[in-house]
């Protein structure tokens, strides 16, 4: 009997898939493994391989149609079988149990492929290296595996830096440390897609802008209340310094987002070395606070104003304002709103504040006054895509609208 | 014939030929150099004949015990000699075996004694064969004596397992010098076909590199069978007379005169890097005389390989395999996974057997790790019980916080079967978990092993 030919799922998340071309032809001798289409994805490019051998008997969708994962796309049988949809003398309908395939409904049809698709999901990685990995909290789907097959063994964990913990727990707001300051991940094949298709199209960095606005309320009363505490000769704390923590703290959780491109690779930085946007007089410099995210908000005022101080008179040395894995640049101050701030490289993103402003804002049926900032992220779209940043700016928005959080 | 190989192996026992089967499986003309016979120590004068000799010793010692088991045997005589001639037919059918896997690759086997020459040439008498791409020297290792105390093997009254292996009748007495896996398997021997055999370890315990506990068993039932066993024993003087040696021995402050004949030497081995043109080619040795070999088996001079007992402990057959084959891949310009030395099993065939493999409960404290010990006796196991073979146990060192098995050991009968499941768990990282979610059948010995995994984690089920 004829075998049918379906739309597999390339990748996780593929639901439809568009028949680029085929590589294989009616009549064409194809054997199990053989690469009978190109097909893409949401992803990419994939290949569509025989899962039978045979002799192409049928071609049912032409190329460049866009076919539901399930449904049938060929069929592969001994030459002259006849298959459904052949036009020819078909098996008798009442013969052949099973529903004509193009006329299932496409849900009733991506629930059951015959041929079950490769979970590409899969992490291939020893026992011990999985109990390893779940203990240390390295997602193992970034690790370079050197066993059999590209196996994950316990000697790929050996000094492996710690990654986000999983959603189930405890979030961590300082990155464990391990020694380790940062992991460098090839570049996967989509990323490489991204990082050379959005380049040709905006330059160099392909920039692209998130803006969200942030609710500063119990930040400022906050702020308020630690200055009073540290009096009249502790050094005020700025809602830059505050702003800065939120930043390296939401980065020790979104690690996507503290990285630099490096061309053939990604480096994912373990330690988070914050950039501050300093004007000077005939330009702008970008002093490093670094380890922020490990830092108090006393060290960071101190610390941010000594930087800038010595960046005005231009008496920072080299290592002050290089090595930065992030940074923040600060016009509240000139009652800019809202505005985007361009990338430093090889930092990945930067955020743009703009000025604090009070706002009248809808609560509930009333409306209130309530002190507003505008922050625009500009991300690096070879390293962060829309989604990414967006969970990142959303961890950012809730450390800074329940600043509480940044003591946990 | 012809003079030039790709590949040509200096030495046809488990590392040499193993290295040229896969050689010629990869496509590679190899020519093995030997100068006695093809299959080396372990074929013919080391593994095989004496794991015959062991199953005759067992059989001798189970009918001892048969009337137990409801079979009466009678008037039961031994004869040493039987049972040698019965090894020899043994070792000859292996060696005819390598002989024929030879033919079947393909392989040219010169007979004679090689000589590595610069450029990648070996000589063989008065012939000069070059090879392609590379030499491999897998000249093996020899018996030693201890010349300094008076035990230069004279192959009579001071002998070593060569000559052991080819005696006629049994010596009515016998001192054996080292309980390592050698001397261990020779005492089981002799003093199953009726020698009163004395046994001496210079370090402080029987086996001394493997598990304290396995040495206690060991000693333990050696000296219910009527072994005499001295252990942290210096011998300082050895007087060799016409069929005699008295040898002076110091242990735990006390000294005592043994006198038996003849002594067997199995205290370490020398390895065969002299007269084979090492020096001239640039192949440099290490501080303890082994062939320098860097990661991919290469010595000191490039295209010149070493392997097997050449090349550096542990001197076993089966690293040696693994070495012959690793290296006839990188020859062939292959990537072979790198050799864990790490996870080389460690056997003792004497009855009962020791296996292990991974760190000995001493190591773990001594690299102050963090571990537990999951044990599981034989004489709590079922099969054991009803082939009366409890004496022994499983022992599984158990990393403590991610369940890595750090070592395993075990004592019994077939430990040297069983140990493997354990090897194949370390190989893939398997933890103790992995071991106990593996069903293991009822009844066996296996079963142990099982158990111990659960003692490890604190589940153990029949105790």
């Amino acid at each position: 009997m004829a075998t049918k030919v379906h739309m597999e799922a390339l990748s996780p998340t593929m639901e439809e898939g568009r028949l680029v071309k085929w590589n294989k032809h009616e009549g064409d001798p194809v054997k199990s493994g053989d690469t009978l289409a190109e097909v893409e994805t949401d992803k990419a490019v994939m290949e569509l391989v025989a899962r039978a051998d045979g002799q192409l008997l049928k071609v049912m969708v032409p190329e460049g149609t866009t076919v539901p994962v399930g449904n049938v796309v060929a069929w592969i049988g001994k030459p002259g079988e006849k298959v459904d949809g052949d036009g020819a003398a078909a098996p008798a309908p009442k013969s052949a149990p099973a529903p004509e395939p193009q006329k299932r409904a496409p849900s009733a049809v991506r629930s059951a492929p015959e041929v079950a698709p490769a979970d590409v999901t899969r992490v291939k990685a020893s026992p011990l290296a999985k109990r390893i990995a779940k203990e240390v909290g390295v997602d193992l789907k970034l690790v370079q595996g050197s066993g059999p097959g590209g196996r994950v063994i316990k000697r790929d964990l050996e000094g492996a830096p710690a990654t986000p913990a999983a959603p189930t727990a405890p979030p961590t707001y300082h990155a464990p440390r391990t020694g380790v300051p940062y992991e460098d991940v090839p570049l996967t094949q989509i990323r490489k897609t991204i990082a050379k298709r959005l380049a040709a199209s905006i330059g160099p960095i392909p920039h692209f802008f998130l803006t969200t606005e942030i609710d500063m309320e119990r930040a400022a009363e906050a702020r308020e209340a630690l200055n009073k505490q540290l009096g009249e000769d502790g050094g005020k704390i700025s809602f830059n310094d505050i702003i800065i923590k939120a930043v390296a703290l939401a980065l020790v959780q979104h690690r996507a987002c503290n990285a630099w491109f490096q061309e053939d690779h990604i480096r994912y930085w373990n330690e988070v070395h914050i950039g501050m946007a300093v004007a000077i007089e005939d330009g702008l410099i970008t002093p490093v606070i670094r380890n922020a995210d490990m830092k108090s908000l006393r060290d960071i005022g101190a610390e941010s104003r000594e930087l800038a101080g010595r960046a005005r008179t231009r008496r920072l040395k080299p290592e002050e304002y290089t090595g930065a894995t992030f940074s923040v640049s600060n016009l509240g101050m000139f009652d800019i709103d809202q505005f985007t701030a361009v990338i430093n490289p090889p930092e990945s993103g930067i955020v743009a504040i703009g000025s604090v402003v009070a706002k009248a804002v809808p609560d509930g049926d009333r409306v209130v006054v309530r002190r507003r900032l505008r922050l625009t992220m500009s991300c690096d779209h070879r390293v962060i895509d829309g989604a990414t940043g967006a969970v990142f700016l959303k961890t950012l928005k809730q450390m800074l609208e329940n600043p509480l959080a940044m003591l946990l | 014939m012809a003079n030039s190989f790709d590949v040509i192996v200096l030495g046809g026992g488990p590392a040499g030929y193993i290295c040229a089967i896969r050689s010629a499986q990869l496509g590679l003309s190899t020519a093995v150099v030997e100068q006695d016979k093809l299959g080396g120590v372990c074929v013919n004068i080391g593994c095989i004949p004496t794991k015959a000799l062991l199953h005759s010793a067992y059989i001798a010692s189970i009918l001892k015990e048969s009337k137990e088991f409801g079979v009466e045997v009678s008037n039961i005589k031994t004869d040493y000699g039987v049972a040698m001639k019965r090894s020899r037919r043994v070792s000859d059918q292996n060696s005819k075996g390598v002989e024929f896997l030879m033919k079947k690759h393909k392989i040219t086997v010169i007979k004679g004694t090689g000589v590595v020459q610069p450029g990648k040439k070996v000589k063989v008498g008065k012939d000069v064969y070059e090879a392609k791409k590379a030499v491999v020297i897998a000249t093996g290792s020899r018996v030693k004596g201890i010349p300094q105390i008076g035990l230069e093997i004279n192959k009579t009254t001071v002998i070593s397992s060569d000559e052991a292996l080819l005696l006629e009748r049994v010596p009515d007495t016998l001192a054996i010098i080292g309980a390592g896996a050698v001397g261990m398997e020779f005492a089981d021997i002799f003093q199953a076909f009726g020698a009163r055999v004395t046994l001496i370890e210079a370090l402080p315990r029987i086996l001394p590199i493997e598990d304290a506990e396995s040495s206690d068993v060991l000693a333990k039932s050696y000296r219910k069978r009527g072994i005499d066993v001295i252990a942290g024993a210096k011998v300082t003087k050895a007087t060799v007379g016409k069929d005699k040696v008295t040898l002076d021995i110091e242990a735990g402050g006390e000294k005592k005169q043994v006198t038996a004949g003849p002594v067997l030497m199995a205290a370490g081995r020398a390895v065969n890097t002299e007269n084979i043109g090492l020096k001239e080619c640039g192949i440099q040795l290490t501080d303890r005389g082994f062939i320098k070999v860097d990661k991919n088996l290469q010595t000191t001079a490039p295209g010149y390989y070493a392997i097997g007992d050449v090349a550096g402990p542990p001197m076993l057959a089966h690293k040696g395999f693994r070495e012959g084959a690793v290296v006839a891949e990188i020859i062939a310009g292959q990537k072979p996974h790198p050799i864990k030395y790490d996870n080389v099993p460690s056997v003792t065939y004497c009855h009962p057997e020791v296996a292990s493999i991974g760190l000995t409960e001493d190591q773990c404290k001594e690299k102050k790790l963090d571990y537990v010990a999951g044990k599981f006796p034989f004489s709590a196991n079922g099969r054991a019980r009803g082939t009366g073979e409890t004496e022994g146990f499983v022992k599984i060192l158990r990393d403590k916080k991610y369940g890595e098995i750090l070592g395993a050991h075990i004592v019994g009968a077939h430990a040297s079967e069983m140990i493997h499941e354990l090897a194949v768990a370390r190989e893939n990282e398997y933890t103790v978990e992995e071991i106990d979610l593996a069903i293991h059948a009822h009844p066996t010995m296996s079963e142990a092993v099982g158990e111990a995994a659960l003692d490890s984690l604190g589940r153990v089920l029949h105790i």
